[in-house]
């Protein structure tokens, strides 16, 4: 299974929910009356919050109408950006950054993690519903490398064991705090004493 | 001018050229696969680098403009070696199946790595695959050979006016497709097959069929409608194995509709190979000397003003005359080219002919259509007002509702009320064209059938020539007609009317008055038999056929010479590119015999002096491929009656429009399709 391949079972109609049509007018509104598909990544996140972090053809299609688009462009666009969800994941969506700088700080480690804890293949949810994971490029917070995204938050810090206790509390349905893993403040020093440098993370 | 240099050499080039055109010019080829003359620059193949002065990476010639004083290589070990090496990266995810592949022979891919490929591999990596795609019953797809030039992307949005192609995925999972793997609803689609410059978008039906250093190439013209775009017949043997178009920018550019291109499926089958009696209800197998008695001796005991002809769609002027002069010489005096009853005003050529010329569609700045559906009538033509459309948002007015044109247009009227308020300068659409400069009035076969039709042609010529619109520089008049054999027929007073009574032949018709009744390839005539005794003279067991009493086998366009006058008055020569089946005659041999049995005499010695005769009769005639020379009258043809009425622009089955459309399995494949999403459509 892919994320990036249309979904096998699909549901019937889309609309945006009242409070997202507010948001995707307000939206229109920046941009000219003849331009209006330059609206049109806005609204696929939208649709994509509003349907459980995935995007169904009907919203494709709804957003095409809705910007008098045709359908081709806008599935274009969705299948491009590797952010667009085209198939359901988890309700816990993990995002392992495996970019350089993660993967020097090991990474791999991380994805054994998921591999364990979640399903063996990226892209499947696991068992119980809860998570689904895939490999990302660099999600710009190399210096508290390694990483992950969880929906919309960052983990970081991260090593083999805080990953394990991270996922088992999602398989749960708690989730701990995100953050830093090893106790930094956002990405300052790990240790304020040693300002040389020594033992910082 | 500008001037560029080239390999050193000097030379002079039009602002807003690219590198790639200006070297051209110079005589320098450069490689290219997503470039296109005719559609949008891309930029991505990469294949066409060249080297430019002070820059230290080759620069991609299709995408560069050039400006003064540039100083570009095109020859040179780095433009070598960077060509090279794309073409390498090109090479990397295509398969090496060029010995079962279609295009093979005529592969631009393969041709260039002739010259720019490597030997052998150096990539150890799996190959990717990619899944085929659907894309209706003419295109053969074969993704994995795809290159990723888009050009099929482009010319789907840009000229067909379909956004449904597209690119999806990126990097190495891009893949082209439909928006869910639908057919593409456009008349032109298949065009994509020839711009694909691998072998991704292939021909569906000519799948396997012919490799094409073995077929003959005749170069000729298309009959389906009556723009006459140029083509190149490919045969095999007797059969036709493929029809592509031939470049002429006055007419069809480099496209030609699906109808043209795969109609010729319908030349091989539903043949009429021997001439055919009906005896006892059923149609007995006979031969020329006994057929040609019958038909004479049924001339000879039926009263001559109960005798009609009527002449088909696809027939050429040398058929259409020699039928003439055997008619007139018979004393025959009802004949007739026209299906419907629409009215035409034959006095002059500008009044049936699209005095605008196609490629002058390109320089108007307001079109109105009155009665029209280009984009079924005549698809060239609805490509041309498309392209005009594209680059300038001419104001596109519609009388009536065509449906979707591939572009945007404004209904300004569904009466025929509202074209006399628009000619009288009452509503918003005459301000529209009275301010334009070189307006464009299209008027359909619809408009003139209605009772209105003399007064809509009459009257909007009358406002046309009041203001102007109508001169030496400019002719705003355009008649949309459908059929190739039309402005030929009318060219050679194919038709009996005065001006009274334009549809006498059409009453008579249908009042069942004649007795004797002669079509030569008229399949389109909405006629019921009664007891008429019917002669059908074609080459395809059609409509007519059926009810007739005597079948006499004719070739098909593409089996014989032939002269047509298109809807812009421009004679082209058909050319004979195969031979017809069994016994079947040339139509003008046909009636040289028939005129042999009854007064012992030749029509016509030869086709030379046919050809000759009929090049005489040819109304301001000025050469073979050119526009005839038109003079402008003022003779005032009345105005006829005025009906307030609806105009309801009559559905053309496309895909089905002609005897050969209607036998050919690819058209009837496709028209099947069509309809099925015109059912999902209104379904959901």
């Amino acid at each position: 299974m892919s994320i990036k391949k249309v979904h096998d079972e699909q549901p019937k109609n889309f609309e945006f929910s009242e409070e997202n049509l507010k948001l995707a007018n307000k939206i229109l509104k920046k941009y000219p009356n003849n331009q209006k598909k330059s609206a049109v990544m806005p609204l696929l996140y939208l649709a994509q919050n509003q349907n459980d972090n995935w995007i169904p053809l009907a919203a494709l299609k709804y957003i095409g109408n809705f910007l008098s688009m045709s359908y081709i462009n806008v599935y274009e666009i969705a299948t491009f950006y590797t952010m667009y969800n085209l198939a359901p994941v988890g309700k816990y969506f993990v995002q392992v950054c495996t970019t350089s700088p993660c993967l020097l700080r090991g990474s791999s480690e991380i994805v054994k993690a998921c591999k364990n804890k979640i399903s063996s293949e990226p892209d499947n949810i696991s068992k119980n519903g809860m998570c689904s994971w895939t490999e990302v490029e660099c999600l710009g917070a190399c210096v508290n490398a390694p990483m992950i995204q969880i929906n919309n938050d960052y983990y970081e810090d991260l090593d083999l064991k805080s990953t394990e206790k991270i996922l088992d509390s999602l398989i749960q349905d708690n989730p701990l705090k995100p953050g830093s893993f090893r106790n930094r403040k956002n990405s300052a020093p790990e240790n304020k004493t040693l300002t040389n440098g020594v033992k910082n993370a | 001018m500008p001037k560029i240099f080239v390999n050193d050499k000097e030379i002079e080039f039009q602002n807003g050229m690219t590198v790639l055109q200006a070297c051209e010019l110079a005589g320098a080829e450069i490689p290219r696969f997503c470039y296109h003359e005719r559609l949008s620059i891309a930029g991505n193949c990469r294949m066409c680098l060249v080297e430019m002065e002070k820059s230290p990476k080759p620069i991609a010639s299709c995408a560069m403009p050039a400006t003064e004083g540039m100083k570009i290589k095109t020859n040179t070990d780095m433009v070598e070696k960077a060509r090279k090496g794309v073409m390498e990266f090109l090479l990397v995810n295509h398969p090496l199946d060029c010995p079962v592949c279609d295009q093979g022979g005529e592969c631009d891919l393969q041709d260039q790595s002739l010259y720019y490929g490597f030997d052998k591999s150096r990539f150890k990596e799996n190959k990717r695959q990619v899944k085929d795609k659907y894309m209706g019953p003419l295109i053969k797809t074969q993704m994995t050979r795809c290159i990723h030039c888009t050009r099929c992307v482009r010319f789907a949005t840009e000229v067909g006016g379909v956004t449904e192609l597209g690119a999806i995925g990126r990097g190495e999972n891009m893949e082209i497709t439909t928006y869910l793997e639908k057919s593409m609803e456009s008349e032109l689609s298949a065009n994509v097959i020839d711009l694909c410059p691998v072998g991704a978008l292939t021909s569906k039906p000519y799948a396997f069929e012919a490799r094409p250093w073995e077929l003959k190439k005749t170069e000729t013209i298309d009959v389906m409608d009556a723009v006459g775009s140029n083509i190149r017949v490919d045969t095999y043997g007797w059969e036709v194995k493929r029809i592509l178009p031939r470049l002429n920018d006055n007419i069809n550019e480099e496209w030609i509709s699906d109808k043209t291109r795969y109609a010729c499926d319908g030349l091989l089958k539903q043949r009429l190979d021997k001439p055919y009696k009906r005896e006892n209800g059923k149609l007995v197998e006979s031969d020329w000397d006994e057929i040609i008695n019958i038909v004479c001796s049924k001339i000879q005991e039926t009263e001559k003003n109960l005798i009609a002809a009527h002449i088909g769609d696809m027939q050429s002027m040398e058929t259409i005359n020699s039928f003439k002069s055997l008619l007139e010489k018979i004393d025959v005096n009802n004949y007739e080219f026209r299906e419907k009853p629409f009215y035409i005003n034959p006095e002059n050529k500008i009044n049936y002919i699209f005095n605008s010329s196609i490629k002058g569609i390109e320089d108007a700045d307001c079109i109105v259509l009155i009665g029209a559906n280009p984009r079924h009538e005549a698809t060239m033509v609805n490509a041309r007002i498309r392209k005009n459309y594209i680059s300038k948002k001419t104001p596109i007015l519609s009388f009536g509702n065509p449906g979707d044109l591939t572009y945007d247009y404004t209904i300004a009227g569904n009466t025929t009320e509202d074209v006399r308020k628009f000619i009288n300068k009452e509503n918003k659409a005459s301000d529209i064209i009275l301010k334009s400069k070189k307006p464009i009035i299209i008027i359909g076969e619809s408009a003139l059938e209605l009772d209105s039709g003399q007064f809509i042609l009459e009257s909007v010529k009358k406002f046309l020539l009041e203001n102007n619109f109508i001169n030496e520089k400019w002719n705003a008049l355009n008649i949309l007609i459908q059929n190739a054999s039309s402005v030929g027929a009318i060219d050679l007073g194919f038709l009996n009317i005065d001006k009274k009574n334009n549809f006498d032949f059409f009453k008579k018709l249908s009042n069942h008055e004649f007795n004797l009744l002669y079509f030569v390839g008229s399949d389109n005539l909405n006629f019921t038999k009664k007891n008429e005794f019917i002669i059908y003279q074609g080459s395809h067991g059609d409509r007519t056929a059926q009810i007739a009493d005597i079948i006499l086998p004719s070739p098909a366009f593409t089996e014989q010479d032939g002269l047509f006058v298109n809807l812009e008055g421009r004679l082209q020569k058909s050319v004979k590119s195969t031979y017809p089946p069994g016994d079947s005659k040339e139509d003008w041999k046909i009636f040289n015999l028939i005129f042999k049995n009854l007064k012992n005499q030749d029509l016509f010695q030869n086709f030379k002096e046919l050809r000759k005769n009929t090049l005489e009769k040819v109304k301001n005639h000025s050469d073979f491929d050119l526009l005839p020379k038109t003079k402008i009258s003022k003779i005032d043809s009345g105005s006829g009656n005025f009906m307030n009425e609806p105009i309801s622009i009559k559905k053309i089955d496309y895909y089905f429009s002609n005897s050969i459309a209607r036998s050919s399995k690819t058209m009837s494949d496709c028209r099947a399709i069509r309809s099925k999403n015109l059912k999902n459509k209104t379904g959901s």
